[in-house]
């Protein structure tokens, strides 16, 4: 695995006047959310987060509302400043830089869109996107050009010089994240940014994404309260749960794998079609003979179930060198379509 | 002693207080507010001279354009009708004085409490001692300030400025404060997101977005500064307030109704075009203000 992009290790959000007396009281006796609360009049916001996200990867936080997704997510660019803990981002510590290079860090290497869109209704779309370029003293011509490029990008050219409460929801949410994009940022920061949409453009705007992060190699981390959405975008999901990051894995690894009922009771709907592997599955050959059906420890579960459509008799696994490592019983599939 | 009427005795002599404070401070401190009112009495003067010695038909010309630029063809007619009935009534001169008078006031208030009402939006504690002050300014009758101004700064149009000022300076604080503080907390965020600092935030997000509010409160500042018109007459400052108040004192109710219908017309001016300065460009279909109205006729007859 490359270089992690973005990293934060140990994070604490307190929010309340006394966070530090709590900060303490909380590493020392271990007091939960409430007893928080109910001490110091305090709200514990992230507790004890750590994860990092390695270059060009989409990374999905997804938790319901409240969980602290929001909260943990605008640690990175530090517009919530963190209780306690270290935020590394391309390789720079975020926690304790002086306000000058934070400013530019947020213009030129981090892209953030928001949920509900949150673009400026008094700026054309040419202003909205040119915002960052703007407030880094870049020339107009110069500011014009990109945000032409990224407007381009989102198929939105010729919209250039109108307002945002003259486009539909969907097309502004392309304009937020071609503001996100204008500056070329390695890093894109994207606050349940398809939420607020209806679920066709949405799908819609999911592919796009996809289709144009693959072709630019940015570094993603994704909220979203939609398990299905973090398993359609997500290299790797964290889900969080009361501040607290509960599991941290790809999707196949979470839907598979859940490490407490409450991720089990959120992967319960979801369709393991695609997601499970064979090799997850697999039992060792223990010696039997290996069957005539075959498939790749790769293969997803849906082609697997194919191989049983007329012949129901084990199918076996096969690594790339066509070698036989396990076999599949159709109990075995069933067992894990159903999971 | 009667203990039965104790309040026979004055006990706490505020008024002897205030008075020989309000001394102290007259004989020590007098040059601090002397030299207060040069700039009110700078802009007063430039804007009093433009106003009166310029042409009376040149000056109507320009309103009616300023209406109509603010405000529409409709409110061009409007301007026309009210400054043409003060002209004819005769009360030309004197609605000059008020106006340069309200305008200077409004210039200062503008300019003090819109930055005073920014800073109210940002710090709590700020505006938690602000807002009692604003309340007693508002509340006050203008007629007790009255003579501490007088003793300062002397009686005159200056004078007026200052009192008009005191007493309509709060409602564009209130407003500017509350429309900043109504900007959607994620347009600010967004802006901090994209490497805003705290300036270009207020300027370039905060403020426009905070503007029709701000007009609003401007407009109310307006409003009042024109209710004080005849009050602060009595410190003898002139104009139409001063035509009401010698109409009330020799009984001439021709001049005080001249000098009433005079401030009535003046005020649905101005109200009406500081009003159509609030409304943004938003609501107007995207028209920039140089698109429309005049200037946007003269533009187009240009292009031609």
């Amino acid at each position: 695995m490359s270089e992690a992009q973005i990293e934060c290790r140990d994070l604490w959000k307190i929010y309340g006047k006394r966070s530090d007396e709590a900060m303490k009281a909380v590493l020392t006796e271990g007091l939960s959310k409430d007893e928080v609360r109910d001490r110091f009049g305090c709200v514990l916001g992230v507790r004890n987060a750590s994860f990092s996200v390695s270059k060009g990867e989409i990374f999905c936080i997804m938790g319901l509302s409240g969980s602290g997704k929001s909260t943990l997510v605008r640690h990175v660019n530090r517009l919530i400043e963190p209780t306690s803990g270290e935020i590394h981002v391309a390789g720079r510590r975020v926690d304790t830089m002086a306000e000058d290079a934070l400013r530019q860090l947020r213009a030129e290497t981090i892209g953030m869109v928001f949920q509900h869109m949150a673009l400026w209704p008094h700026r054309t779309l040419g202003e909205n996107v040119g915002f960052g370029l703007e407030v880094r003293g870049v020339a107009l011509p110069e500011r014009r050009k990109s945000a032409e490029a990224a407007l381009a990008a989102m198929e939105l050219s010729g919209w250039i010089d109108h307002y945002p409460d003259q486009l539909s929801g969907g097309m502004q949410q392309r304009v937020g994240l071609a503001r996100a994009l204008a500056a070329d940022p390695e890093i894109l920061l994207m606050d349940e940014p398809f939420s607020a949409l209806d679920p066709l453009i949405r799908r819609q705007l999911q592919d796009q994404f996809l289709n144009l992060s693959t072709h630019m190699d940015k570094t993603t981390l994704f909220i979203t309260h939609d398990l299905d959405e973090a398993i359609r975008m997500g290299d790797h999901i964290a889900i969080m749960n009361d501040g607290e990051i509960v599991q941290i894995g790809t999707p196949e690894e979470i839907v598979t794998n859940p490490v407490d009922d409450y991720v089990a009771d959120f992967v319960k709907g979801i369709s393991r079609v695609s997601l499970v592997r064979a090799e997850t599955i697999m039992e060792p050959m223990n010696g039997r003979a290996h069957t005539p059906k075959h498939v790749r420890t790769d293969a997803e579960l849906g082609e697997i179930i194919d191989n049983f459509m007329d012949d129901q008799s084990p199918v076996t696994v096969v690594d790339p060198e066509k070698a036989p490592v396990g076999l599949i019983t159709i109990k075995a599939a069933l067992t894990a379509l159903r999971g | 002693m009667d203990l039965w009427n104790i309040f026979d005795t004055e006990w706490i002599p505020v008024g002897t207080w205030v008075e020989s404070a309000l001394q102290w401070v007259v004989v020590n401190f007098r040059f601090i507010f002397q030299a207060i009112k040069v700039p009110f009495d700078l802009v007063l003067t430039a804007l009093e001279d433009g106003l009166t010695q310029a042409p009376d038909l040149l000056v109507l010309a320009i309103i009616i354009l300023i209406a109509w630029q603010a405000g529409g063809r409709k409110l061009g007619l409007i301007a026309a009708a009210c400054m043409t009935a003060i002209g004819l009534m005769g009360a030309w001169e004197e609605s000059m004085t008020t106006l340069s008078i309200v305008l200077t006031c409004v210039v200062f208030c503008s300019l003090i409490g819109i930055p005073l009402g920014v800073i109210a939006a940002k710090r709590d504690r700020f505006w938690m001692v602000l807002q009692p002050l604003l309340d007693l300014m508002q509340t006050i009758p203008s007629f007790v300030y009255l003579v501490p101004i007088v003793m300062l700064f002397s009686i005159g149009n200056v004078s007026g400025v200052i009192v008009t000022f005191i007493y309509a300076l709060p409602p564009v604080v209130r407003l500017t404060n509350l429309g900043i503080r109504q900007v959607r907390p994620d347009m600010v965020e967004a802006a901090r997101a994209f490497g805003a600092s705290n300036r270009q935030t207020l300027y370039k997000v905060e403020l426009p977005l905070a503007m029709p509010t701000i007009m609003a409160g401007v407009n109310q500042t307006i409003m009042m500064a024109l209710s004080m018109v005849v009050v602060s007459s009595m410190i003898s400052v002139t104009g139409l307030g001063q035509m009401v108040l010698r109409g009330i004192g020799r009984l001439d109710m021709g001049l005080a109704t001249v000098g009433g219908l005079g401030i009535v017309f003046l005020a649905i001016v101005i109200d009406r075009v500081s009003q159509s300065f609030g409304t943004s460009s938003r609501a107007r279909n995207h028209q920039k203000w140089y698109e429309t109205g005049p200037v946007g006729a003269v533009r187009t007859l240009v292009r031609k």
